[in-house]
Parts: C-alpha cells; sequence; structure tokens
C-alpha cells in the first residue's frame, strides 16, 4: 500500500494531465471550426486585434531592443575567445529572427494578454455574462473567443516582425556604439547572412504563439472558477500554461523547420 | 405553457432538484419563493437550457426544450439577471439593443438605438444613459437597464431572477411595479424567483415555493397567506424557528 500510493497519485495526476489536454484540444478544434462559419463579428474581432496587437507593441519593442543588445555584447564576448568578434551582425539577426523574437514576444504576448483575456472572461463568468450572451441567443465561443484567437494569431507574427526589427537595432546600436563596428559594414552584414526562410520560420512561430496564448487565455476564462480567487487561479493557470506550451511548442517547431 | 415534470438535477453529491413538476400558464406570472441555496436559479437556468437537468422533461407549449431551432426557442424569453449581467465593454443602448444588432433579430443600427432609447424611457431612464456604461450606472439603474434589454425584442415569456436583490426599500418598489406594469402590458408570460416577499405580493399571480428540491406548494398568491403549509407560513412569516432549518 505504501508502496503503490506514489504510483497512484502519480497515475491520477497523469490521467488528470492527459483529460485537460484532451478539453483544450476540444476547445481549441471547436474555435477553428467555428472561425469560417457565420455569424462573424468584425466589431469583436477589430477590437481584439487593437487590444492584443497595437498595445502588446511596446512590451515587444522593449523586450526586444534590449534583448538585441544584450544578445550583441554576449556573442561579442564569447567570440572573443576563438576572434571570431566579426560574427556579431550575423548570429544578432539569425538569433533574434529565428528564436529570440518569436520566442520572447510570444512569451511577453502571453503575459500581458493570456491574463487579460483570461480575468476578462472569466469575471464575465461569474457576472453570468456569459450566460445572458447564450440567452441572447449569442454562441460565447464564437463572440467571445473566435475574435480573440483570430486576432493573436494574425497579430503576433506583426508583432513579431516589429520586435525581429528593433531587435536587430539594438544589436547594431550597442555594436557601433559599444563594440565599435562600422555601422555600414554591421548592416550589410545582418543583409548578407539572414535568409528569407529565417524570418518566415519566425513568423510562423509566432502564429502558433499566438494562437496558443489566445486559446488558453479563453479556455481558461471560461472555465474559471467562482468568485476573485476563481478569477485569479484562471488568470495564473492561463499564463502558466501558455507559456509552458509556447516553449513546448518552439521545440517542435524548430525540430520541423531546421532538423538536418 | 412551460411545464416541468420530474425535473432533477445534482451537483457533486449534492442533489438540488429532486423532481420538480410545475407549470405555468400562459399569460401567467409565476413567482418561485424559497431560502437561499434551495435551486430556484437552478431551475429557472434549467429552462433556459444554461443548466442541463441529469432526469425530468421541459417544455414549452408541449415541445421539449432541448429539441427544435435553439435560436427560435431562446428568441421567445427575456431574462433579468440578478446582478443585471450588462456587458461593460458595450455602452447601455448597446446592452439593450444586443439582440436587435445581431442575428435573425437584427435590424439597422439607428432604428436599433432608437427601440433601446424608447425601452430605456419605458423603464424610467432618461435618453442621456444611452450612452454611458454601465460602470457608470447605481445598482438600481443598472437593474432597470437589464430589464429594458430583457424586453427590449418584446419576448412572449421574460424570466426575472432575484429583481429586487441589492436594492434599497424603495428602488425595490419601483422595480416590483415596472415588472408588473410590462408583464400586464406585454401579456407576456413571467417566472420570477426571489425571497423578496413584497416583490412576490407585487408581482405574482401564482406562487410556488421550493424546498428540499421539490414544488412544496403552490396556489394563487391570494391564497398564499392563509394556507395551512408550515413551511410556506414560515417562510413568509420569516420565523426563525418551524420546520425549515435556520442553519443549512
Amino acid at each position: 500500500m505504501i508502496l503503490t500510493s506514489p504510483l497512484a497519485s502519480l497515475g491520477r495526476a497523469t490521467q488528470a494531465m492527459l483529460a485537460a489536454t484532451g478539453r483544450v484540444a476540444l476547445f481549441a478544434a471547436a474555435i477553428v471550426s467555428h472561425i469560417f462559419r457565420p455569424p462573424f463579428y468584425p466589431r469583436e474581432f477589430g477590437q481584439a486585434l487593437m487590444q492584443i496587437g497595437w498595445y502588446s507593441l511596446p512590451v515587444v519593442g522593449l523586450t526586444a531592443v534590449f534583448t538585441g543588445g544584450a544578445l550583441a555584447l554576449q556573442i561579442y564576448s564569447g567570440g572573443a575567445r576563438f576572434n571570431a568578434e566579426a560574427v556579431v551582425p550575423s548570429i544578432v539577426a539569425i538569433g533574434m529572427v529565428r528564436e529570440l523574437g518569436p520566442v520572447l514576444g510570444g512569451l511577453m504576448v502571453a503575459a500581458r494578454v493570456s491574463s487579460s483575456i483570461a480575468a476578462e472572461i472569466g469575471t464575465m463568468k461569474v457576472t453570468e455574462q456569459i450566460d445572458a450572451l447564450v440567452t441572447l441567443s449569442t454562441n460565447p465561443l464564437k463572440y467571445l473567443a473566435v475574435p480573440r484567437v483570430l486576432a493573436a494569431t494574425l497579430s503576433v507574427p506583426v508583432l513579431v516582425a516589429v520586435g525581429d526589427a528593433i531587435g536587430i537595432a539594438g544589436g547594431w546600436m550597442v555594436g557601433v556604439q559599444r563594440l565599435g563596428f562600422n555601422s555600414a559594414t554591421y548592416l550589410q552584414n545582418t543583409a548578407d547572412f539572414l535568409e528569407v526562410w529565417d524570418v518566415t520560420s519566425g513568423l510562423w512561430k509566432g502564429a502558433a504563439f499566438g494562437f496558443i496564448v489566445a486559446v488558453m487565455g479563453c479556455y481558461h476564462g471560461m472555465n474559471s472558477g467562482r468568485g476573485a480567487q476563481g478569477v485569479g487561479a484562471a488568470t495564473k493557470a492561463a499564463v502558466v500554461g501558455s507559456s509552458v506550451l509556447i516553449l513546448a511548442a518552439n521545440y517542435l517547431l524548430t525540430e520541423v523547420f531546421f532538423s538536418a | 405553457m412551460i411545464t416541468l415534470s420530474g425535473v432533477q438535477k445534482s451537483f457533486g453529491p449534492n442533489r438540488v432538484l429532486r423532481g420538480v413538476d410545475l407549470t405555468i400558464a400562459k399569460g401567467e406570472s409565476m413567482v418561485i419563493i424559497g431560502g437561499s441555496g434551495t435551486g430556484k436559479s437552478v431551475l429557472l437556468k434549467s429552462v433556459l437550457g444554461l443548466v442541463t437537468p441529469d432526469a425530468g422533461t421541459i417544455t414549452l407549449d408541449g415541445q421539449d426544450v432541448t429539441k427544435g431551432d435553439r435560436d427560435a426557442f431562446l428568441a421567445r424569453f427575456g431574462m433579468l439577471f440578478q446582478g443585471g449581467a450588462l456587458f461593460d465593454s458595450l455602452k447601455v443602448w448597446e446592452n439593450v439593443a444586443f439582440r436587435l444588432l445581431r442575428g435573425h433579430l437584427a435590424r439597422p443600427k439607428a432604428e436599433a438605438r432608437e427601440i433601446a432609447i424608447e425601452k430605456l424611457r419605458r423603464v424610467g431612464l432618461k435618453p442621456e444613459t444611452a450612452d454611458m456604461f454601465p460602470a457608470e450606472l447605481s445598482g438600481g439603474m443598472q437593474k432597470r437597464v437589464g430589464l429594458a434589454r430583457a424586453i427590449a425584442a418584446s419576448p412572449e415569456i421574460i424570466f426575472f431572477d432575484e429583481p429586487t436583490t441589492g436594492l434599497d426599500p424603495i428602488m425595490s418598489g419601483v422595480i416590483n411595479d415596472l415588472i408588473r406594469e410590462i408583464v400586464v402590458e406585454m401579456g407576456a408570460t413571467a417566472m420570477t424567483i426571489t425571497h423578496d416577499m413584497s416583490s412576490v405580493r407585487a408581482i405574482a399571480d401564482k406562487v410556488a415555493m421550493l424546498h428540499d428540491g421539490v414544488i412544496r406548494w403552490t396556489g394563487p398568491v391570494s391564497e398564499m397567506d392563509a394556507t395551512p403549509d408550515p413551511y410556506v407560513q414560515q417562510f413568509i412569516q420569516g420565523r426563525a424557528t418551524g420546520p425549515i432549518a435556520a442553519v443549512r
């Protein structure tokens, strides 16, 4: 009994995790199926684009500029060990567009957007606004989740693209001002070593991360418990869940995109 | 006519409804009374399909409410929620005209706004309220907006969930009178759940008491005070002692 109880606990936890994964997958599938079926809510979609895309620009931009600068310093000091300081522009560019731009952008959007979606929808559930939607012949999934998921899936790649550019600019600024690179040469090296697929692969990742962020926010909001504690728990679960899923999806997508 | 037969609902080990039988005739104002946590809201939400009963049937004009066109079914209903349940992100008029701006009852925006302002006027709110957000309104005003939204599409059946909860006695009286006037004026069937006895006397044609998961007593409001049922008597007189346990 003593020996089997840890196994039983592990089994229960695994079972609960698999069940939760299944529920999230079914929820995501339902959202995708509703994207293509009327009625459509263009106004809600427009508002979601503003909330998720436009208002996330400052936080993504700031994250990118500091990351690009730090990356330039790291590569310069690391590269100096084997006289490879000259690779700073190309490594900063590739590192930003392939990996750091989409991942850090996704994580920042997860922190900002997933939490706000979960809290907003969770509060709507607690205050019976979701029930009110149903009585007004409106499908809450279609009205609340679809516009947000669509907006996040479309706007996060744009945020990633902007973040990539700002991150590279951050690296250039540190490279030129702090590390003594020639400005034109730095930019030339960046352009020469960057391939189109480096950029587009990052944008595809951004789309996947945007989808994850919005689905997790909506799922946890709609399944929020009662009261302030329930909404708080839903918000926390949305941020933690989307962050972990972003990192897991990043590994899987990198395997798919770049494994030899 | 709404008919509930043997409706049961449990949440885990908690058996909330244990076989509810109730009939609400067309054009009748039925008020369901009962203590907190006795399942009044669950009963009301079961009719609308917001909660799925474990057993029993609910019919509207002989048609099972779980079958048929759901949108057409819901279009026959209006509902005033306990806390108003107004959409924070929408202006007051957009809340009231929500159903008129979407779906198969959709109308041009200007017309929907005009109807919303008319409904707001009907519940005693000035047209200036239309462009405010729900958070800018007092509790009583939010209830009135909720009421305006419930009647905006002129439904045949209106549900009121604790319409006077959280309001002062004067505002409660105003809301009760409004509900009664509107229900009579529209000829609507009404189902109200409350534990406010002033609401019961102002709104009800008939009263049903829900206790321990079943309808304990039902009858015209005029017979309520004279019924010998000890549960009803304890409830309407607000006594701490009697067959209903004070601590539940």
